[in-house]
């Protein structure tokens, strides 16, 4: 049969970002798929050996606009390991508090993404309307909606009053209840459940052969999630990973719903467990330059993404490296365009939760 | 500017942003900023649009894609950069891939600053284009 290639991207309606594909089709049917990467390629690694460590978090932070948080707080984190900085307490709970609300923030930003994807624009509203909430009580505590600047090698910069802890939670909650109805709707919703379940199925052996990471892998039933392993205070709280066994559309949609309560439930458990009280010591600096090298770990919201990081003792760090989640999802996002239909390829490449910036940096 | 003759059409491209600006420029689509009531649609069409809307920065890969997509738009058009990556390459300027800000390589119209750029510079940074927009129909006319 005669082969078509259709280009997807770099400029394309259902993602803001140039993802870039050729879909080679077999009449409605995609038999290949080759991604190309570049577009959004900006040597952010290489910015080590001209910005001194002290800044590079910044920029880290940088590496992407919707883990923003996280990405600075890996930066930190790895630095803190190679220089032996303590955190202190309250620092570590702040940063699990506002990790854990960077994950609903982004998990509702791809809700609305997806459901604009299948065509429901008025749940995308609905989605992007509760985010703002979200991103109110960031404005609030760290002064930026977007990009935080709030984590620092051996802390963190701001402190949350108790009672604005209090009130958070409360706000969470409130809107934990409201979204449940709309949760409703992903779920129940005929249409929706015609147009996703049974689209783009992914094995849970297949999706440990192509190392699919986060809620692509959860959503296969392959229980995996790196705050498991305990590190950075999540050994203080209780919570059990969120995993669906379909593994299709619907599946990865039902898996990220779960994980916004999961995470509010995170945060209430944060905001009880952690030392009240005002004046309490954020920040531990670091002395000197950093000498060694170390790798960290961290699950973002779309899966686990890991740092390398490498210091020869002068203010440049050696070498910096981020493997990030979408990277990883990346095999398994090929895997599942082959053989769909053209018309699916767009809810697929939306379930994976792609973030090319994070990609290429 | 009392009432606008012609509802502006966005076309949005993402040069080589961190996807901080490009949330907020669909955070303006949305309930709480919603531009489609001033009859600002985004679309994914730029022979459709009227005003370009770039977030990032000039790298070496994208170079050829915005020039291609300003190409493809009607006259009269209007460029409009969207934060500090585009006004100039902000934090990423010192980067080996990055080239620099937008008017490198089109001429830009209007620059709304910030690290991510607000929503509500952005709706600000699009009334200006506009405004430019009314400018250069009736030069042309």
């Amino acid at each position: 049969m005669k082969r078509t290639i259709i280009p997807f991207g770099p400029q394309h309606p259902v993602l803001p970002e140039p993802l870039v594909l050729d879909l080679i089709l077999e009449d409605e049917r995609v038999v290949d798929a080759v991604p190309t990467i570049g577009y959004i390629h900006r040597g952010l690694e290489m910015m080590v050996e001209r910005v001194e460590y002290t800044e590079m978090g910044f920029v880290a932070e940088r590496i992407c606009g919707i883990c923003s948080f996280m990405h600075g707080m890996g930066y930190c984190v790895s630095l803190e390991a190679i220089m032996n900085v303590e955190v202190p307490e309250r620092a570590r709970w702040l940063r699990i508090i506002w990790a854990e609300i960077s994950r609903v923030q982004s998990h509702l930003l791809w809700l609305g993404l997806g459901a604009d994807a299948f065509g429901f624009e008025n749940l995308f509203m609905h989605c992007w309307r509760m985010r703002e909430e979200i991103l109110d009580i960031f404005e609030k505590t760290t002064g930026g909606r977007i990009i935080h600047s709030v984590n620092r090698i051996g802390g963190v910069k701001r402190d949350v009053s108790d009672a604005e802890l209090a009130a958070i939670v409360v706000k969470l909650e409130e809107l934990g209840k409201a979204f449940e109805k709309t949760a409703n709707v992903f779920g129940k919703d005929p249409s929706i459940r015609h147009r996703l379940s049974g689209v783009g199925v992914l094995s849970a052996d297949d999706a440990r052969a192509v190392d699919a990471v986060g809620p692509m892998a959860r959503a296969s039933g392959v229980v995996m999630d790196t705050r498991l392993s305990g590190t950075y205070g999540y050994d203080q709280v209780d919570f059990e990973p969120v995993t669906e066994t379909a593994g299709d559309c619907l599946a990865r949609v039902v898996v990220r719903m779960r994980e916004v309560q999961q995470s509010i439930g995170l945060v209430r458990q944060a905001v009880e467990k952690m030392p009240k009280g005002e004046g309490m010591p954020l920040e531990n600096k670091p002395r000197g330059n950093p000498v060694g090298e170390t790798y960290t770990r961290l699950e973002q919201p779309r899966g686990e993404v890991l740092y390398y990081v490498k210091a020869n003792g002068t203010k440049n760090l050696e070498r910096f490296r981020a493997r990030t989640p979408t990277f990883a999802n990346i095999p398994a996002m090929i895997k599942l365009v082959r053989g769909c239909d053209l018309a699916d390829v767009p809810n697929i490449i939306l379930t994976i939760d792609p973030c090319i910036s994070c990609t290429e940096r | 500017m009392s009432f606008f003759s012609k509802s502006p059409w966005i076309l949005h491209y993402d040069a080589s942003s961190c996807n901080g600006c490009d949330i907020e420029v669909l955070a303006c689509l949305t309930p709480l900023y919603d531009v489609e009531r001033f009859g600002v649609v985004n679309t994914g069409n730029p022979k459709h649009a009227d005003i370009l809307l770039i977030t990032g920065s000039v790298n070496e890969r994208n170079i050829d894609i915005i020039e291609n997509l300003y190409r493809q738009m009607p006259d009269p058009k209007v460029v409009v950069a969207v934060g500090a990556c585009a006004c100039s390459g902000g934090i990423f300027a010192r980067a080996y891939n990055i080239q620099g800000g937008i008017d490198k390589v089109l001429p830009v119209d209007v620059y709304v600053p910030g690290c991510a750029a607000r929503p509500e510079s952005i709706i600000d940074g699009v009334i200006k284009g506009i405004g430019a927009l009314e400018m250069k129909r009736k030069k042309s006319a």
